[in-house]
């Protein structure tokens, strides 16, 4: 019972000390990096006034947080809008699978920055820009994912599917799906993992407001502790988004009710 | 045997087709008359065909050549007048006991239901297999047993014309399937479905069956004996142990299966 509390608080407190240890030495090392005492003090700054508006350019963290998040957000709804039924139906037949797949192996491995000039070039708007390169790099697992549900889909539940006589929609929403959704939301999971990554990157490029703006923007100002900062504020996000989707698809896992 | 036979099976076989011209041919017409009311058994070694002869009546496989009519019409479909009592019950995990039952009452005999018809319906099946007290738990939370028996109640509640039963109890220990068999032929006396019933199990073949159908071994597989089983029902396993037609029906399987038609591998 001790030594549970000990793994699970102590090490990585333990850890913390010798990676504040490090970080203090590299911060003598390289003038101008911030010390961790002076991040610490900073963060406080920081999350003192979070949602300050000075235009352009110059707002509270939170509100750089929430513009990310709703782009992050706005990609992800059309990934999964767009990605499950493409995912169901080349679930569901070979010569849709067939046409599709190439395409899919080839587009999936594209870096989402490589989409960036192409997206601004055509919709010449940052949020747009923004919200389709976290569509076309988060759709993937979607559909992926999805079609793997279906075609995990065991013949047993198609034949009692068949001997009901289901029709293709009640087969579609009665034996399909339930057994696709655990599937369906471990894509999900990945796919906002990757909207959360990819954000950081185009934001950085397409500028205005967001917390990858935000982060190139004090290093511009020379303000390196509010980049650790929003390193560190990035992280616990994502950790919270990937948290949320988990406790979501474990509520849709037909699996967590009653063993199988 | 009356002049129609209920379920027909005349002169089909079944080939696969192996690639490169070659072929399988796994049954060798086969003619088979049943009854309706009528308790079948399918009896053989592994790879006699005996569920590829099942999912032909079901529907689920596709007949070679020949033809199998039950009330003089052709199957050539799955259908909810045949229903299937599969060997690993095929319950939905995401459904409850109840919910997987009503699901296939709803689509089946729905729209004739009023809803409190359809509950009333629901809870006889469950009570027929005795798991009223089981009704809200997932098919993850029962036992073998228990998961079966939902199987079973599942196809009568549909109130199938035959019943189709591919080693049901094939996977459950023996106490399990004697009590499931118990139910079963309680059950069939009840509703007096007709039975089809796949097995590799003498005693099971003997207690349940009006007649066992004996099945020669693969490839061309085809019935080598049919046994009249003359015992009177309600059948009582305990005072069958020692009954002279339950011994001689059962000597003549085993002779069947190990002397005239022995399988030598595995």
């Amino acid at each position: 019972m001790i030594s549970k509390y000990v793994n699970a608080l102590l090490m990585p407190l333990l850890l913390l000390g010798v990676v504040i240890g490090i970080w203090s030495y590299i911060a003598l090392q390289i003038p101008g990096f911030p010390p961790p005492g002076e991040v610490w003090s900073e963060l406080f700054v920081v999350l003192s006034d979070p949602f300050y508006n000075n235009g352009a350019g110059d707002q509270g963290i939170a509100l750089q947080l929430g513009n990310s998040l709703a782009r992050v957000f706005g990609g992800f709804v059309l990934a999964i809008a767009v990605g499950i039924p493409v995912g169901l139906l080349i679930g569901m037949s070979r010569s849709a699978y067939s046409a599709m797949n190439p395409y899919i192996q080839i587009l999936k491995p594209v870096s989402p920055l490589a989409w960036l000039p192409l997206a601004l070039f055509v919709f010449k708007d940052v949020n747009m820009t923004a919200i389709f390169v976290i569509f076309i790099t988060s759709i993937w697992p979607i559909i992926i994912n999805t079609a793997l549900g279906v075609r995990s889909v065991s013949d047993d539940y198609l034949n009692v599917a068949r001997v009901l006589q289901l029709t293709p929609f009640e087969r579609v929403f009665q034996i399909i799906l339930p057994v696709a959704v655990p599937f369906i939301f471990t894509g999900m999971r990945l796919s906002l993992g990757i909207a959360w990554l990819v954000i950081v990157a185009a934001e950085m490029l397409t500028g205005g407001v967001g917390i990858g703006f935000w982060i190139w923007d004090e290093y511009n100002n020379l303000n390196y502790s509010h980049i650790i900062i929003g390193i560190i504020l990035i992280g616990v996000i994502g950790y919270i988004l990937d948290t949320l989707m988990g406790l979501i698809a474990d509520f849709f896992d037909y699996r967590k009710r009653g063993r199988v | 045997m009356s002049a129609k036979p209920f379920l027909n099976i005349d002169h089909v076989d079944k080939i696969f087709p192996l690639g490169g011209g070659k072929e399988y041919v796994a049954l060798r017409d086969v003619k088979l008359e049943i009854a309706e009311n009528e308790i079948i058994s399918i009896i053989g070694h592994s790879g006699c065909g005996k569920s590829t002869l099942l999912n032909m009546i079901a529907g689920l496989d596709t007949i070679t050549n020949g033809v199998i009519l039950l009330e003089d019409r052709e199957i050539n479909a799955p259908g909810p007048e045949r229903a299937v009592v599969f060997q690993n019950h095929s319950l939905l995990p995401w459904l409850s006991v109840y919910q997987n039952i009503e699901m296939a009452v709803k689509k089946v005999l729905g729209d004739g239901l009023s809803p409190s018809a359809l509950k009333e319906h629901v809870a006889k099946y469950i009570e027929m297999v005795n798991l009223t007290a089981a009704q809200d738990k997932y098919p993850g939370e029962i036992s073998g047993g228990m998961k079966q028996r939902v199987g079973i109640a599942r196809a009568l509640s549909i109130q199938p014309k035959v019943l189709l039963m591919d080693e049901p109890f094939g996977a459950l220990d023996s106490l399990t399937r004697a009590n499931l068999q118990d139910h079963l032929m309680r059950i069939q006396m009840q509703t007096g479905n007709t039975v089809v019933i796949i097995t590799h199990d003498v005693d099971e073949a003997v207690l349940l069956s009006d007649r066992v159908i004996m099945m020669t071994n693969g490839p061309e597989a085809t019935i080598g004996e049919i046994l009249e089983v003359n015992l009177p029902r309600p059948r009582k396993r305990l005072e069958l142990q020692h009954n002279p037609e339950y011994l001689r029906c059962r000597e003549a399987i085993i002779e069947f299966l190990y002397q005239k038609f022995a399988k030598h591998d595995d």
